[in-house]
């Protein structure tokens, strides 16, 4: 599926829910009708947009954001130099893997820059062996040596 | 590196039926327990513990950062220092418009940078503005810059462990 890369014309309500739902969704039985009541909307309409959005890829994913580490798995950036004329080759091979979650183009000689997460640490050597090997290509790799804070939210 | 235990077999099962999003039902919770053989109450239970744990960072929406406008994104990369990095980039993680800011290693002479701070904005002049902004927090010990927006997403499904849900 092709990933959205324009900008949406989004409704009020609409930024008003994508804002509401990058907090904290509660855990109780009904929870989109909490939300709803928060915003002053029927539960119909909140899940009802919510899957437009989804639909329209305006948001990518609605649900728990895992980290892999907390569960004894690792994430790893990584990179390659990929030809030109391999581009669309070595991105299916790269992207096949499900340990790839994110896989970017960017402005580089290292143009393709992926995040692989597995379960488990050796995951990490063997995602990285496999594609290697399905591209002939050498895997740069980008472990973080240390995190930062950070605090951001997107405002829609 | 702070590392977590590995999941035990029913929180596993939680996280295959729900890594692909929670579904669009008035009761949700009570959806996956039915898939799972698990109450509604378990479910929630289980969630709980998990953001607890750290291994569920939040549960909510993964906007598109295109879609809202936000169509520059930029991956700025500084050769810094190494005495100086580790207060510097406190430093360039607590500006506001810094989304990821990770000390990471180099790969010479390819790659001769240090530190990787990602900054989204909705132009690549926004975006240039505030790498300013860092080029000044880090001062003379940046020996080397650069910035590498992305120009296309290949792949954006996020974590998906393997098995049967």
């Amino acid at each position: 599926m092709a990933e959205r890369q324009q900008a949406a014309a989004l409704s009020e309500l609409d930024r008003r829910i994508i804002n509401a739902l990058q907090g904290d969704f509660p855990l109780v039985e009904a929870p989109y009708a909490a939300v709803a009541d928060r915003l002053g909307i029927a539960e119909e309409t909140l899940l009802a947009r919510l899957a437009a959005l989804l639909e329209e890829r305006v948001l990518t994913r609605f649900g728990p954001l895992f980290q892999v580490e907390r569960m004894g798995g690792r994430f790893l950036l990584a990179a390659l130099a990929v030809p030109e004329e391999r581009f669309e080759e070595v991105s299916g091979e790269v992207n096949a893997l499900p340990a790839v979650a994110h896989n970017y183009r960017r402005e580089h000689a290292l143009n393709m820059w992926f995040v692989l997460a597995t379960e488990t640490p050796e995951g990490i050597p063997e995602a990285i062996a496999r594609i290697e090997a399905a591209t002939g290509l050498p895997v740069f790799a980008f472990p973080k040596e240390r995190e930062f804070f950070v605090e951001l939210k997107l405002e829609a | 590196m702070k590392t977590g235990q590995p999941l035990d077999e029913a929180d596993r099962r939680l996280v295959l039926a729900t890594q692909a999003g929670l579904p669009l039902v008035a009761r949700p919770y009570e959806a996956i327990g039915a898939q799972l053989g698990m109450s509604s109450e378990e479910v929630r239970r289980r969630l709980d513990g998990l953001l607890a744990r750290g291994v569920i960072r939040r549960i909510g929406a993964v906007p598109n950062h295109y879609a809202l406008g936000y169509v520059a994104n930029g991956m700025s990369v500084w050769d810094v220092d190494d005495s100086k990095l580790d207060e510097l980039g406190e430093a360039v993680g607590h500006l506001p418009f810094v989304s990821h800011c990770y000390r990471r290693p180099r790969h010479l002479p390819l790659w001769p940078y240090n530190l990787f701070a990602m900054v989204h904005g909705k132009s690549r002049e926004e975006v240039r503005g505030h790498l300013a902004a860092i080029a000044e927090v880090l001062g003379s010990a940046c020996r080397a810059q650069d910035v590498l927006f992305s120009t296309r997403i290949l792949k954006k499904t996020g974590l998906r462990l393997g098995g049967e849900s």
